[in-house]
Order: structure tokens, then sequence, then C-alpha cells
């Protein structure tokens, strides 16, 4: 096996794999092999057309990362040399066959099409020829980058995430990868590594935002063994786009890790990556070991005097170890509880010796920057935010999925023209970014450009990137109810404010949802999240109120309604709802009452329904199956 | 996490020591800082952490026994009582949450009669909430075993419980 030396090097893989990725000799089929896809039944897809075209007979089935548009898994890409690119959606087990058929023989059977791609090269490769150019388009089947979906899109973290083999180093190669890499090896004086991070202005996409320059730079000051750490410790729910990079494209969090080494002087990294990612963790442990036989991790790497190796260490289901001291301790072998920040990791970490701790998304970034060069890369974003971020964009929301976007968009263009808008015909009611940690924003802020300054303004975060939307089914107190119950199970407790402090809360908004709240529990609710944020030890605890405090601020009404008039509005609390028939809405579909599960509906066809009372448990089945909104909240 | 259930692991759980040491040394190395990672395995073969298991380990790697069940009761992958023979993970992120997943929830617990984080009877089903596994785009999602369910409807909770035996 060669081991990379140079640039020149770099080039002849790439030169021969780039035929693979854009010139394939047969059909190449491109199955979206992610946990999402998987779950939508994509394994069972690419065995079946593995199994039909085993020895690259005409058709080569490959495995791909996600390809973003999660609601329509399993995607399916296929081309042909001098046919157009085609993006096929919901292709189950049943359809793989037909729809490479459909492709073959030129049928192009417009109901499974997604769209036609006018380019596929990434962000990198702009300079290169379009290997599409000259390819006539379909007629009347949409060009992907033009679908709401793709369209206000910029993929720099995501640019290889559903184009490449996952588990090839040379694919990646052939997307330019480690280029970056040996460029600041062998052309870049550390200091300059350092310099160009910091000039882009990239911060820190776990959450918080900190410069990455600068943190690199405070680290690489500090003397003793100096550790690089990725955190693939993705606890936020509802966040899921590191687990698309880590499955999609490893290489790039390895080649970020090994540029981060090289400025700051490193020789040992760290990936500590969520148990919970069985898939992300086996892809990991295959990049890591190809980029050993390249030689791209190991001793002398690439003939010069730097060496740097990465170990692989799994979390074990705790949200806490998300916090960066906490995840060293839990690196170390042991309990995952963070301590005070007095003296900050980048001086005394990992093993009490300087750390510099990154998450995935930042890493993913950095070989773009160094190629694209950081004055290119500051064209994107905002005055203090450059560049893209990655969401995951769920909830109540038509088309789910992980969109990248260029910092500054307005939240209304993530949420209407790329998420399509609330299903169903609802009403939009808040989005919830930053986790746990974040806050609600409701419809008044839809023309926020969404950025780190901004969302804290509104008294949210960007958090890890997470975006949830709620529509009107959704209760806002009882959302905030189950982020604090999510955090009083996730609070490490070592500390009063943050251990007793959220379970106090959470009694009065377990109170509220069931009817027991009284007068002043409001201002209760508020006092105490003024305290937990005043004096927890860690991040968890100072920012655990959000969720509470933003949803008092924007949705007290909702509150008051709990209170005052013992009624939960959206139908979600329980004890403070029940369900009624609309008698001029109801046809007498009878869908309600053969899906209710206690018999409490009654009535003939095409005659009015009634629901017994007595029987109802308020499971909402039927406030789900009514086609014709004739069950009410009341 | 509750009582270790010390008695009945002692009974029922026989420890292969050959195995054991082969985790620790060949694939760990005999390192403390893996010693989560040495957890997972153990739990891997025996379904849980037998604490006779623990405390061979304890001895090996040289951490005490109190720091290892400090770790194992820390992190909630573990479990020190046995669990059933299929690990029901119920999602209750936030995606999930907004979607219906407390009523699936609740739909799990009334078809098994256990509550969440207790094993049925016949050690046939554990019901365990999880949060977030990362397919919020599926939402309300059920993994049982390595498998993923998603957008699973109430009503069809009872035919998926039917696939594991």
């Amino acid at each position: 096996m060669m081991k990379i030396e140079s640039t020149k090097d770099i080039e002849v893989i790439s030169e021969n794999y780039s035929k693979k990725l854009y010139y394939p000799e047969a059909v190449k089929v491109n199955i979206g092999i992610a946990s999402c896809g998987i779950a939508a039944g994509a394994q069972a897809s690419l065995e079946k057309a593995a199994k039909e075209f085993p020895d690259n007979n005409g058709v080569s089935i490959n495995q791909t990362g996600c390809i973003g548009f999660c609601e329509l898994e399993p995607l399916v890409e296929i081309f042909e040399k001098g046919k157009p690119r085609l993006l096929y959606k919901n292709i189950t087990e049943d359809k793989i066959l037909d729809m490479i058929q459909d492709y073959r023989e030129g049928n192009f059977n417009k109901k499974w099409i997604l769209g036609q791609m006018k380019d596929p090269r990434s962000f990198l490769e702009d300079d290169i020829q379009n290997p599409i150019a000259g390819v006539s388009p379909l007629e009347k089947i949409p060009i992907l980058e033009d679908v709401p979906f793709f369209n206000k899109q910029v993929k720099i973290a995501l640019r290889n995430c559903g184009y490449v083999d996952p588990d090839s180093i040379e694919e990646y190669i052939a997307r330019r990868g480690y280029q970056a890499f040996i460029q600041a090896l062998k052309d870049m004086e550390p200091k300059e590594i350092i310099q160009a991070v910091k000039d882009s202005g990239l911060r820190g996409r776990g959450g918080g935002g900190f410069p990455t320059g600068i943190k690199w730079e405070t680290c690489a000051k500090h003397n003793g063994e100096r550790y690089i750490i990725c955190n693939a410790d993705e606890g936020d729910p509802g966040a899921y786009m590191d687990r698309s990079i880590l499955e999609g494209d490893p290489h790039s969090i390895l080649e970020g890790m090994l540029i981060a080494a090289r400025g700051i002087g490193s020789s040992r990294g760290f990936i500590y990556v969520r148990n919970e990612y069985p898939l992300a963790v086996k892809r990991l442990v295959t990049a890591v070991k190809s980029a050993r036989r390249y030689g791209l991790l190991g001793d002398n790497i690439a003939g010069s005097d730097f060496s740097f190796d990465i170990k692989i260490s799994t979390g074990a289901g705790a949200f806490v170890c998300g916090e960066s001291t906490a995840l060293m301790a839990s690196l170390e072998g042991k309990v995952g509880r963070p301590r005070a920040k007095y003296i900050h990791t980048v001086e005394k970490g990992f093993r009490e010796n300087p750390s510099n701790l990154n998450t995935v998304e930042t890493y993913a970034n950095v070989p773009v920057i160094l190629l694209k060069g950081a004055d290119n890369y500051v064209k994107m974003g905002t005055t203090h935010s450059k560049g893209t971020k990655v969401f995951s964009l769920v909830g109540k929301v038509k088309h789910t999925g992980l969109v990248e976007v260029p910092m500054g968009i307005s939240l209304k263009e993530i949420v209407f023209d790329i998420g399509g808008g609330i299903p169903r015909k609802k009403k939009f009611k808040a989005v919830q970014t930053g986790g746990p940690s974040g806050g609600c924003i409701p419809e008044q802020f839809l023309g926020l450009g969404v950025d780190f300054d901004e969302l804290i303004k509104v008294g949210s975060m960007m958090g890890s990137g997470g975006m949830i939307v709620m529509d009107q089914d959704t209760c806002m107190v009882d959302v905030a109810r189950y982020f604090v119950d999510f955090l009083k199970e996730e609070s490490c407790g070592q500390c009063n404010p943050c251990r007793e402090g959220i379970t106090a809360m959470l009694d009065v908004l377990t109170d509220i949802c069931k009817g027991n709240g009284k007068e002043g529990d409001i201002e209760l609710l508020e006092e105490l999240g003024m305290m937990i944020q005043k004096f927890s030890l860690c991040g968890l605890g100072t920012s655990a109120p959000n969720p509470v405090l933003t949803t008092i601020l924007y949705f007290r009404d909702e509150y008051d309604a709990h209170i005052k008039d013992k009624k939960c509005p959206s139908g979600v609390c329980k004890p403070l709802f029940h369900y009624e028939i609309d008698e001029e809405a109801c046809n007498g579909c009878t869908l309600c009452a053969k899906r209710c599960p206690e018999e409490a509906i009654s009535g003939e066809k095409k005659k009015l329904h009634h629901l017994d009372l007595e029987k109802c448990i308020n499971c909402g089945i039927c406030y789900d199956a009514c086609k014709f909104d004739a069950i009410l909240i009341q | 996490m509750s009582d270790p259930g010390l008695a009945e692991s002692i009974e029922t759980t026989e420890i292969d020591y050959m195995e054991l040491d082969r985790i620790i040394e060949e694939d760990f190395n005999n390192d403390k800082e893996n010693l989560i990672m040495m957890l997972q395995e153990i739990q891997r073969r025996y379904n849980h952490l037998p604490t006779p298991a623990l405390t061979y380990l304890s001895t090996s790697i040289g951490v005490p026994l109190s720091q290892i069940y400090g770790v194992a009761t820390f992190y909630s992958t573990f479990s020190l009582e046995p669990r059933g023979r299929n690990i029901i993970s119920i999602c209750l992120g936030t995606a999930c949450h907004v979607r219906g997943g407390e009523k699936i929830r609740e739909k799990l617990e009334e078809s098994l009669s256990i509550e969440d984080g207790e094993t049925t009877e016949d050690f046939r089903f554990t019901l365990e909430s999880v949060r977030c596994i990362g397919c919020c785009s599926l939402g309300p999602v059920v993994k049982i075993n390595e498998d993923t369910h998603g957008r699973i409807a109430y009503t069809e909770v009872d035919k998926v419980l039917e696939k594991y035996e």
C-alpha cells in the first residue's frame, strides 16, 4: 500500500477515483445508508440490489451517506456516463429493482423521482469542469438545485454527505480531501494555520460559539503534551447533524483534527462519540484504519517530523458529557461530572494537560477554510458569525431533514421555504432551537436572521443546531415541562442550584400540567430560573431555565390558561381538556369510531357521531384521524 | 438505576473469566481509561453488568469497586440487573415528543404491563426510554434491539412487538 507523501500522491489518487465518482463505466447506484435511511429500509434495498447485480455487470451498487432529505428516505441516486443524474425517493426494497430498470430503460417515472442534478461538484471543486456539463437535462423533471428544500442551502460541512462512499478514503481524496492538510503540513507554519482559522471567523459549532482560532492559539501557548479532542457526543435531543457527518463523511473530521494538531502542536487525538450511534462508531473505525494505511495517521506523516494518531472512545449515555470538562473526565474512564472552569481546558483539561476540544461540525469546516482561503470563507454569513450552519429541521414541519444554510438566513426561510411549512394546514406556533438549553422562538421573530448573537438576543441560542418546529397542537407548558424533566434526569447532581432547583421547577410545572397550578407559580418559576442561571456550576445548569423562561416570556397566556382557567388550549395536558364532536363538521365517515381503542365513539355511517366522555381516555387518536376537523379540543 | 440485584446475578450468571481477561487485556490494554468501554463490552456479553465480573475487573485494573459502581450507575446505558432478551428503546427526544412519543410509551407500558425501565417477567422485553437516537425526521421512533421503527403509530405497536420472541 502506498503511503501519501505529497500533494502529487493525492492528485494521483484523486484522478483515479474521480472517474469512479463522476464518470463510471457502469450505471452507478448510490444508496443513502445512514441511520435514518436504514430505519426507512435502505439497508434492505441495498442488499437486494447487491444480490441482483453481484459483480458490477453493468450496474454498480454503492453506499453513501445521508443525502439530507430525510422525509423521503430511502433516497437513491443513479447515473451513467452521458445520462442525467437522478435522485429517486422512497425507494424501499420492493421498488429498488424496478427503479434501476426504470432508469436503464429511460422511462424516468416522474412519480418516483425527486429531481435531477445540475452539478455534482462540491464547494471545493468548482475549478474543475462540471462532470455532467453537456448532458441534456430531462424535461418535466425538476432540477434538484431548484427544489425549494435544496436551493437555499450551501453545503460546506455536509459537502460530501450523500456523494461519496463514507468507507472509501479514496473517494474523499477525489473530492480534494486531505489536500488542505498536506498543504498545511508542507507549506504552512503552525502559526499561519492558526491565523487562517482566526481570520475565517469560524466559531465553535457545538453551541457556545467560541472563536475556534482563538481557542487553538490559547491551547498552543500552554506547555505539556497537548491533546486534540473531538466532541462527537451529540446529546441534544432533536439534533443529528454530527451523526450525519460522522456517518457520511468521517474523513472530513479526521482531516480537521490533523490540521488542528499541526497548528497547535499535538500528537494525540481523541474522538468521544455517542454509544447511541453505532454506525458512526463503525465508520470512524474504518476511516481511522484507512488513514493509517495511507500514512495520514501515525508516525512521521508524509515523510515529515509530524506524528499524530487518533483513539476512538465511546460514551455511555450521559447528556452532561457534552460539556467539555465532563467529557474529558469521561475520556479518563471516570464519572462524567463537570468541574468549575476557573482554569480552562485549553490549559488543563484531559489528563491535566492542555486540550483543544471542538465539535464534529467545526472540524469538518476547517479543511475548506484552508483550501478556499479565509478571505473567501468570510464572504458568507453575518458580521460576527461566518460561514454556514447545519440544522436538523424536525418536528411539525413538512420537509424534515438536514439543511446547511449560510448564517443570517431568516427563520422564516428555513421553516417555510426549505421546510415547506406546517403539515395538515395547522398553524405555526414556535420553533425551538438550542436543545434543552435553548428557547422557544415565537412567530413574531420569524424574520430573525439566524446567527449566534441574534438567537441569544431573543432568549434562545444556536446550540448544536436542532430546530424543532411546533404547531398549534404543541402545548408550550408541556414543552417546558418536558425539557426540565430531561434536564432533571441528566443533571449530574453535584451542585445544589442545578440539582435541587431543576427538581423544584419540575414539581411546579408538573402541577400546572395536572391542573393543580396556583396563583404565583409563574413568579416562582421565574425566581427559581434566575437562581439556577446565576449559581450553577456548569453550562447545563446555567442554561437549564431557558426553555421555561422563554415560554413564560412569549406564551404566558398558555400558562395563565392552565393555572387560572384549568384548560390546556392545545389539547396535550390530559386533565385539562376533553374532546368534542363538531356537529356541523362531522359527516359520519366512521373513521374515528373505527380507530377508537375504547369504543367511546358511536354513530351510523353518514350520520353525526357521538363521543362518550365517560369512556374517552383523551388518547387523541380520533383527533389525528379526522380529516374534517370535526374533533374539537375543549 | 435501582438496587444492584446482587444475590440474583451471582446465582444466575456464569462468568467466563478467560474471556473477561481477554477483554480487559487484549481489547483494552488493562488501561483504566478504557473502563467505560470495558463495561460496554461486558454488558454486550451478559446483557447486564454481573457483580462478579465487576469485582474481577476491579482487581484486574486496580480501580476500586465503589468507583466502578459509580460509573456503572452514572451512565444510563448500563444496567446492574439482568435485562430482557429484547431491549425496547422508546425515543423521547424533542422531535419524537412533539410527534407523540409519549403516547407510544404509554401504549408500550400498557401492552407489556411494565413501566419504563422494567423487564417483563418472562424476560422477553425490557423497556427503556432514551433521549434522542438521532432519527428525528422519522419520529416517533422505537428501537428494538438494532432495528429502528420510524413513524410508528399507536395502533401498530402490538404488531411490531409480535415480531420479537
